[in-house]
């Protein structure tokens, strides 16, 4: 009998899609996708999570529960980290348990990674492709490939950023924030489109070379650890010559932006920066207003440099 | 480095006793000036300079800090592991550079937490630093902390049932100033005999079945009675047994993840950061020992914390036994708290009656 996999379009869905779904595709699993995050789902999500609860993982639990039903298995991984320098944030760490306990009957498929306890991503999958019943060889093969259009995908993206930043005119602006904050549809979709509609090209700082950006970090903040803020501000410093504005974009109470976002606005100097917040109340009016005099700014700043 | 070091170090607790002592024994000669004790007015300089929803330790830290660097020390000490907790020193110490002030920080976060690098980074303060000195110093400083956590651990339990109002609070007091004067291993054991055979006169009048409560959390705000409102001391003064096996003798002996995993294993398959699985843990061990209820406390967004609540919820449950959650941030609205601590302590005193009628 064919399995189908539901897979929450949430989270890690915006950093890993392209593994996930070519892996299963290779091992001739069915998947099933929640879809791209809406009003309702978010609003499930707020209710069945603990109010202090960052908003993206709200919004993760309203995926999972439109995915009930639906499928054999979700797809809940676990990663704490890849390597004593590059940890997630707690968030990840308790993913499954946090959802497992919500959902008690809810059956959950899974992969651990923790690099500094030498449970890679390699071994993580095998093992999850093992649980499925497939030869270890099998899920070699099927993470290798998949593991290589995910880099592609990667680097395809790169590309195309770094060249849209040579050939664009008018304003450029990098939007730094964690992938699941940018690339989800509810949670940024309205700022893109206020900020196209003013004209301006936009950047993500997860559209950078992440093995530069993870060295580049350093420079700014030695000390930090969390990879995907690490990737952050390592695309900042990248791409500062280049650009006319950063937007730290964060989704309340985002634990590790806290701190981090903190130091950026301390540290950069000499580029304008502003730090929008997201949460469950988002109202446009509110972000219109503050795209609008930020971009109006940049915009002046640029006549008087010229 | 600065000519005189004039050391100084965020509070928690009862600590600052201990870690006076640690940086006396470490350099001889200089001066250690703990900052003054917590206040309205440290916590509103600290939420002042910090970023918004950062935990409330960190604002905590922060405004030890500036109050310590404002009555004169130059030098700071911090660590920091497991979570946000240990990304803290950079932080404050760019937002403190940036206030203008001038001072050297240690930071024994992360892998500089490791005895060899720490080491290597005290050495910083004082090139005559030497190993022996180093391991004596923090050999005598965890026997301290030991000592202490033992004698407060009796305290907790027992000072709801004092028949002499007070008589534990004047024994703890003499305890923490002879605890700070003590300064070798043979004083420390003396001390440990001398106050166990004191706090076993004090008469204490224990029914057979008090109302026991657990508490478990975040360890900040478990360990610094000013940021949970001395919520220990509520609780005994109605008659209730208190217990907390957090502490930083638990941090430093006995934290074993695998071991919290085992115990929590219905409920947690990994851990969720920090002191999560020790929380439903420890939450757990005190359902099986029939406990009347637990408390489960941290600060705002504590997000190891926030992972292991889906869990507790579950134990909770399944143990049909109430878990109260609170969470402390620079809100300093007393009442708040006090109607939810009363209106619990009521609800588990009402169970018991039934349960036992």
């Amino acid at each position: 009998m064919k399995l189908t996999l539901g897979i929450p379009q949430a989270l890690l869905y915006h950093r890993y899609h392209v593994l996930w779904k070519t892996f299963f595709e290779l091992l001739g699993i069915d998947l099933i996708f929640s879809g791209p995050t809406t009003q309702k789902i978010m609003t499930t999500g707020v209710n069945l999570a603990i109010d202090e609860n960052c908003l993206p993982f709200k919004i993760f639990l309203g995926h999972v529960e439109a995915l009930r039903g639906r499928c054999d298995y979700v797809l809940i991984p676990r990663i704490e980290n890849y390597g004593y320098d590059n940890m997630m944030c707690e968030r990840f760490l308790g993913l499954y348990d946090t959802v497992h306990n919500t959902f008690p009957d809810l059956p959950l498929l899974n992969y651990n990674v923790c690099g500094t306890r030498h449970q890679d991503e390699t071994r993580a999958f095998v093992q999850m492709a093992k649980e499925l019943g497939y030869s270890p060889a099998t899920g070699h093969y099927a993470y290798t490939k998949a593991r290589k259009l995910q880099v592609d995908q990667e680097n395809h993206r790169c590309e195309q950023q770094a060249q849209k930043l040579i050939t664009s005119g008018g304003l450029k602006i990098l939007i730094a924030a964690q992938p699941y904050i940018t690339h989800d549809s509810l949670l940024a979709g309205q700022l893109s489109q206020i900020l196209s509609e003013l004209g301006a090209n936009i950047f993500y700082s997860d559209q950078c070379c992440r093995s530069t950006a993870l060295q580049a970090a350093d420079s700014i903040t030695p000390n930090l650890f969390w990879m995907m803020n690490k990737e952050t501000v390592g695309a900042i410093q990248m791409l500062k010559p280049q650009i006319d504005g950063i937007i730290l974009l964060t989704a309340y109470p985002c634990g590790t932006d806290a701190l981090v976002n903190e130091l950026i606005i301390r540290r950069i100097k000499n580029l304008p920066m502003i730090q929008i917040v997201i949460d469950e109340h988002q109202a446009q009016a509110g972000l219109q207003t503050r795209l609008e005099s930020f971009i109006d700014m940049l915009q002046e700043r640029r006549r008087l440099h010229a | 480095m600065p000519e005189q070091l004039i050391f100084s170090f965020p509070h928690m607790g009862n600590y600052h006793i201990i870690l006076k002592g640690l940086i006396e024994d470490l350099y001889p000669g200089a001066a250690v000036l703990p900052p003054p004790p917590i206040t309205s007015r440290t916590l509103e300089l600290g939420a002042r300079y910090s970023p918004d929803f950062v935990c409330a330790p960190f604002k905590y830290n922060l405004g030890n800090f500036i109050e310590a660097l404002d009555a004169g020390a130059n030098v700071l000490l911090q660590t920091g592991t497991g979570c946000r907790f240990a990304y803290y020193g950079e932080v404050q110490k760019q937002i403190l550079q940036d206030l203008g002030y001038d001072f050297t920080m240690l930071c024994l976060a992360r892998e500089n937490a490791r005895p060899r690098n720490a080491y290597q980074l005290l050495q910083l303060a004082d090139s005559k630093l030497n190993p022996g000195r180093f391991s004596r110093a923090f050999g005598l400083a965890i026997k301290k902390i030991l000592l202490m956590d033992e004698i407060e651990n009796y305290i907790r339990q027992n000072v709801g049932f004092e028949t002499v109002p007070g008589s534990f609070t004047a024994l703890h007091s003499q305890f923490l100033q002879d605890l700070g004067n003590t300064k070798t291993f043979l004083q420390i054991s003396t001390l440990h005999r001398q106050y166990m055979k004191l706090l076993a006169q004090v008469s204490v009048n224990m029914p057979a079945e008090p109302l026991c409560v657990g508490i478990v959390g975040e360890l900040y705000t478990l360990m610094e009675p000013f940021s949970n409102f001395y919520i220990e001391r509520e609780l005994a003064k109605s008659q209730i047994k208190v217990s907390r096996i957090m502490s930083a003798t638990f941090l430093l002996l006995g934290k074993k993840d695998k071991k919290s995993l085992r115990q929590a294993s219905r409920y947690l398959k990994y851990p969720v950061g920090a002191n999560g699985v020790d929380s439903v843990a420890q939450c757990k061990q005190y359902f099986e020992a029939g406990y009347d209820g637990v408390i489960h406390m941290k600060s705002y967004g504590c997000t190891p914390e926030i992972n292991a609540m889906p869990a507790l919820q579950n134990l909770s449950r399944d143990y049909s036994s109430p878990v109260m959650h609170l969470s402390f941030d620079t809100q300093l609205n007393e009442t708040g708290i006090q109607t939810r601590l009363e209106a619990f302590v009521d609800m588990i005193r009402m169970r018991k009656g039934i349960l036992l009628a």
